[in-house]
């Protein structure tokens, strides 16, 4: 077992266009959520809002490093991940909504949805509840010989539950092809990091369960991508597990109905001055990947892409009150 | 036709289904090199390998998950619990994760968990309890629990074969209770459908598992005084045979239910409201409920017998029902 590392593996060099498409998937998380927080406030948006703010480097960066055939157990901050694994902006909208369009026909709220075609598993509240479903899925492909790697998300406060420790124990036991993004944004819900563990860093956790642990600025859409990129070469390789944990900060409450006074102001300053979104844009347009025109016809791709997403959801159907129970089984 | 126990039945049917459908795999705490607790898996390692017979961690949470994933991707996956009562270690899989799966998604969870339960065998009160109301509860899991080596085979294959999840009661005190006719080859039971054991005319006895076994005893017992018992296996608990318990309650006018299982909030106060609102007119008494105690199972077999209901006990209250 090797010490777990705190520098991320060397940088992946990545084609212009895939650069401009992550910061497209990170631009686009930010604006579906920022329109979601408008419509949440209008009342448009039943029960509780939850957002990825400040998340967008870590989701962004994993969720690129997957294969097309790679599947995704994500959590309610990863909303980008989605969009990437072929989730349309109206149903994400019309999931926001409660409409039948959206993944779960209303049947579950906010980011509580999934697609199994796409190969995203629906997330649920309980955290961490999804880390020993996925290393199932992992261990679907390991028996079946088949070359796929799931990768999920979990917070800080999912490692402290049983769920997390079983599934990547299990995960580990069997060498499962799982790759572990941990997205440590310092709170769950109020409690702060050092209310969920006595360990000095969440990353040292991996050494106990025989697998590798990276911990990466999860603010820096390349340094997670080059160390989760590693770590899923290394469960296609049959491997096994790797703990990647992404240093990033949830930079609104944990819903929108949290006043988030607990974080002090200081705090949310120094990391607002690392908004992943800004440091991206910055690299990229110092390094001449993003031209002023390149950048105006992305966001107003974006705008557009938001606003027909959400018309679309708002023509989708309420569904019907007679259909609460259909489905509860499978019939075939 | 072939003569088996029910533990070697149970066996039968997931040694046939395993070598029908390559999808169909088994995974628990020492299934595999041991052979299982009970010796249900015993071989089955050499036969298939260590990718479709998995030892896997004490941890149900991880287990039972696990069968879940492996579901979500189209496997066939029969978890076994080595006792039902650890099942409340992963719960949240089981009622939030399993059961609500094809509800939110309309993806089939084909996924079987093996829950060798119920008491009669000393194990005090973390290795002998009935759980099963709590999953009746749950609306998204089929609850099975065979009473004959017949069913336990025929339902397995069944419970197998299901797009959902089911869980798989299997009572361990009828492990090797006695030896059956069992029929050979391909078997189903088809889930959902009540059995009629013993036809009568007085009182109408619903029960499952052991204690149904009980209630044949009881009806040989009270047929010498002159008393017609029929004796229903409800073998499924959920979803419930209603058209099978108002059937057989609208011709004898009583019914008797009895269980294992704690009194208050089970299967036997779900069949009597049934009666109550659907069959209210035909009775001619109380429906009667007898089951175990309110209160943990205890371990000294003299408080257990105490415990649960005895096979007079059922006949007393058969007699009862009967003289009302």
């Amino acid at each position: 077992m090797s010490r777990p590392q705190t520098t991320p593996a060397a940088g992946e060099t990545l084609p212009p266009h895939g650069l401009l498409e992550m910061l497209y998937y990170m631009r686009l998380q930010r604006a579906i959520e920022d329109r979601g927080i408008k419509l949440y406030y209008q009342g448009r948006i039943p029960g509780a809002y939850f957002t990825g703010f400040g998340h967008e480097a870590t989701v962004v960066g994993a969720a690129y490093a997957l294969g097309p055939d790679d599947l995704l157990a994500p959590m309610h901050r990863d909303l980008a991940a989605y969009l990437m694994r072929g989730m349309t902006v109206g149903q994400v909208f019309a999931q926001f909504l409660d409409r039948e369009g959206g993944p779960t026909r209303g049947r579950d709220g906010n980011v509580h949805m999934g697609d199994t075609r796409l190969g995203i598993l629906p997330f649920i509240s309980h955290m961490a509840a999804s880390v020993p479903v996925a290393a199932g899925m992992a261990l679907a492909c390991r028996q079946r010989g088949e070359p796929r790697v799931v990768l999920t998300y979990f917070g800080d406060g999912a490692t402290s539950t049983g769920a997390w420790h079983e599934g990547v124990n299990f995960a580990a036991v069997f060498r499962l092809p799982l790759v572990l993004v941990l997205e440590n944004n310092q709170y769950a819900y109020s409690t702060p990091l050092d209310r969920q563990t006595a360990a000095g860093a969440l990353v040292d956790k991996a050494s106990g369960y025989g697998i590798p642990g990276v911990a990466v600025d999860g603010n820096d859409v390349l340094a997670v991508y080059a160390a989760v990129r590693a770590a899923v070469a290394r469960a296609r390789d049959g491997d096994g597990p790797t703990l990647i944990e992404c240093r990033t900060m949830r930079m609104r409450g944990h819903s929108e109905a949290d006043t988030f006074a607990y974080v002090p102001a200081e705090t949310l300053r120094a990391w607002a001055a690392r908004d992943p979104i800004a440091l991206f844009e910055r690299r990229l347009a110092e390094d001449g990947v993003l031209p002023p025109e390149a950048d105006e016809a992305m966001r107003s791709r974006i705008a557009h892409e938001v606003d027909a997403g959400l018309e679309w959801a708002e023509a989708s159907p309420e569904p019907s009150p007679s259909s609460v129970a259909d489905g509860v089984f499978a019939s075939e | 036709m072939p003569q088996m126990t029910y533990l070697e039945a149970i066996r039968d049917a997931l040694l046939s289904e395993m070598r029908r459908d390559s999808r169909v795999f088994i995974l628990g705490e020492d299934v595999g090199a041991y052979g299982g607790a009970f010796g249900v898996t015993k071989g089955f390692l050499d036969e298939f390998g260590p990718w479709r017979v998995i030892d896997g961690p004490l941890a149900e949470t991880a287990n039972v998950g696990a069968g879940i994933g492996a579901a979500v991707m189209g496997m066939r996956p029969v978890v076994e619990l080595q006792f039902a009562d650890f099942i409340s270690d992963a719960f949240t899989q089981v009622v939030n994760v399993a059961a609500k799966f094809h509800w939110r998604t309309r993806t089939p969870l084909p996924l079987v968990l093996r829950m060798p339960y119920g008491g009669d065998i000393k194990g005090g009160p973390f290795h002998s309890q009935c759980m099963e109301a709590w999953f009746v509860h749950t609306p998204g899991l089929k609850v099975v629990a065979p009473a004959f080596a017949e069913d336990a085979k025929g339902l397995l294959t069944a419970a197998i074969r299901d797009p959902n999840p089911v869980m798989f009661f299997e009572h361990k005190h009828l492990y090797r209770y006695r030896s059956e006719e069992v029929p050979a080859g391909e078997h189903v039971t088809p889930i959902g459908r009540a059995r009629t054991v013993r036809e009568g005319t007085g009182v109408s006895v619903f029960s499952y598992g052991w204690m149904l076994r009980k209630c044949l005893d009881a009806a040989e017992q009270v047929a010498r005084d002159g008393v017609s018992a029929e004796v229903v296996d409800l073998r499924t608990l959920s979803p419930l045979d209603r058209e099978a318990i108002l059937t057989s309650v609208r011709k004898t006018a009583r019914a008797l239910v009895v269980h294992e299982a704690v009194r208050t909030g089970g299967i036997g106060a779900e069949v009597a409201s049934l009666i109550a609102e659907d069959a209210f007119e035909s009775l001619d008494a109380p429906v009667v409920r007898l089951a175990s105690e309110d209160a943990p199972v205890p371990h000294n077999p003299t408080l257990e017998a105490a415990f649960q209901p005895s096979v007079d006990e059922i006949a007393d209250a058969i007699r009862r029902l009967a003289a009302y």
